[in-house]
């Protein structure tokens, strides 16, 4: 059957390609990064504006929240290909041809995947019980520092499953970037690879990335898990 | 910079009336290919969901290989397989007809909404199977002690109930279906609300116009949908359910 021979292929494939396999993955790696850090980081802030008693800052982060909350990624990663390199050669003047795609891409998946976190950690600080504030300014805390020191410890230990959860559907998204012209796994496997060597390649890239996808997606999780059971004890 | 606000107002160069017009079919085009893969995806997930709580041990392993596998392949990468892949299989005269018979742009929006339909029948048939498995034990025992069967069981007493349970998260599923359904804009030149973007670039090159008007359209139909599940919601909910569940 032809499927089986289009999986046979795989190994050699690989093999003869695996420079730029792996700087496809890494890239794919290093956007899932730095999307997860920052995007916890701002999803935070976002959070703790969304709780505030300010006006403001509280219909700020709700309007922010439900706008990249209703409209595709897809759509964010045009937005920020075709309308934010304009501005920003534009305003700093660089050249036409400056490479800004990668770090454009980057900043369209945290400010998106931040919408997101910031909902998940306003549930996680949400779920905190009332008699946590009530204790923490008894002894004598200011608002922020039972913030810091009390609520968030508390909340971000209990939404560590679901932040992961969210980290590997940041992860599985990042495939997307293949559409705006970069080289991620995907785009290394099909585009480059698949394309270049013609015939059925890019049939057996594209089983090649599904495996390498579920590995990785399926894996993670229960590797995590894993380490955090041993560290217990 | 200059903005052309009145783009979508002016008609264009095929002679078939406004932008506007391109813009309604292609918020059409989103929206059937939303509902066809939410059609696939609530039948399986339903099924699946369903043998994840019944007491036969391969049925149960059967379901959860079904859904771990539907939730860790990209659906980028899903949309790939079926739209490349999955014709090279089919064989005879269905092949024929399929390929050479068919308009193209159907055929993509079939191997499109499949992929999407899979894609999302895995996560909905975690939360039918979060529905039902949340219900009290003793909705069973009950129903077992009036001497139904176990399709009865299901059919009259714990689906019902489920369903209305899970009514906020079918809701949010249906949404991220119409996002996800974006991601079809790069099979085969289909041109929905995202596909729109580029083909209307190409013509009018009034590039942040285009992405605001799609952006805001975006908003209106998944507003649209929330509205009227949280009017079915209400609508559903049985006088004894607090606030729904």
């Amino acid at each position: 059957m032809q499927l089986f021979q289009w999986i046979a292929d795989i190994p050699t494939l690989v093999m003869n390609n695996y420079p730029i396999l792996l700087q496809g993955l890494w890239l794919t790696v290093r956007i899932t990064f730095t999307a997860i850090v920052v995007g916890i980081i701002w999803g935070t802030f976002l959070a703790l504006m969304r709780l505030s008693n300010n006006k403001i800052l509280n219909s700020f982060a709700k309007i922010y929240v439900t706008t990249f909350r209703s409209i595709p990624l897809l759509l964010v990663l045009m937005w920020f290909y075709f309308a934010l390199p304009q501005m920003i050669k534009h305003l700093f003047h660089l050249g036409p041809d400056a490479d800004i795609g990668t770090s454009c891409a980057i900043i369209a998946f945290t400010l998106f995947e931040a919408a997101y976190y910031s909902e998940i950690i306003r549930a996680g600080i949400n779920a905190v019980s009332k008699g946590q504030y009530h204790a923490a300014s008894a002894l004598g805390m200011t608002r922020s520092q039972s913030m810091r020191l009390i609520i968030l410890p508390q909340a971000f230990r209990a939404m560590v499953p679901l932040l992961l959860t969210q980290g590997i559907i940041l992860f599985q998204d990042t495939a997307l970037v293949s559409t705006i012209g970069l080289v991620d796994l995907l785009g290394a496997a099909v585009k480059r690879i698949g394309e270049n060597i013609g015939s059925t390649a890019e049939y057996s890239m594209i089983i090649f990335v599904a495996i390498t996808y579920f590995i990785i997606c399926f894996g993670t999780p229960r590797l995590i898990r894993k380490i955090s059971y041993f560290k217990k004890g | 910079m200059t903005f052309n606000w009145t783009l979508f107002f002016q008609s264009t160069p095929y002679g078939d009336g406004i932008y506007f017009n391109w813009l309604l079919n292609s918020a059409m085009l989103t929206l059937s290919l939303a509902a066809t893969a939410w059609i696939i995806a609530f039948i399986l997930g339903s099924i699946v969901g369903i043998m994840r709580t019944v007491d036969s041990k391969i049925l149960n392993r059967l379901a959860i290989g079904y859904i771990e596998l539907f939730r860790n392949i990209p659906l980028f990468v899903q949309m790939f397989i079926w739209y490349t892949i999955m014709p090279l299989f089919l064989t005879g005269s269905f092949k024929e007809w399929f390929i050479q018979e068919l308009d193209p742009d159907i055929q993509t929006f079939i191997l499109v909404s499949i992929a999407l339909g899979l894609f999302t029948s895995a996560r909905i048939a975690e939360q039918v199977r979060t529905g039902i498995q949340t219900l009290p034990i003793g909705q069973r025992y009950a129903a077992t002690a009036l001497g139904l069967s176990k399709f009865q069981t299901y059919r009259y007493i714990l689906l019902p109930n489920a369903y209305r349970k899970i009514v906020p998260t079918l809701t949010s599923e249906m949404t991220n279906i119409i996002k996800n359904s974006s991601i079809a804009s790069q099979f085969g030149g289909l041109r929905e609300l995202v596909g729109l973007i580029t083909s209307m670039n190409d013509q009018t090159n009034s590039i942040i116009e285009i992405l605001c008007v799609i952006t805001i359209t975006y908003m209106i139909i998944n507003y649209s949908v929330i509205t009227i599940m949280r009017f079915v919601e209400k609508k559903t909910r049985l006088p004894n359910m607090m606030s729904g569940g």
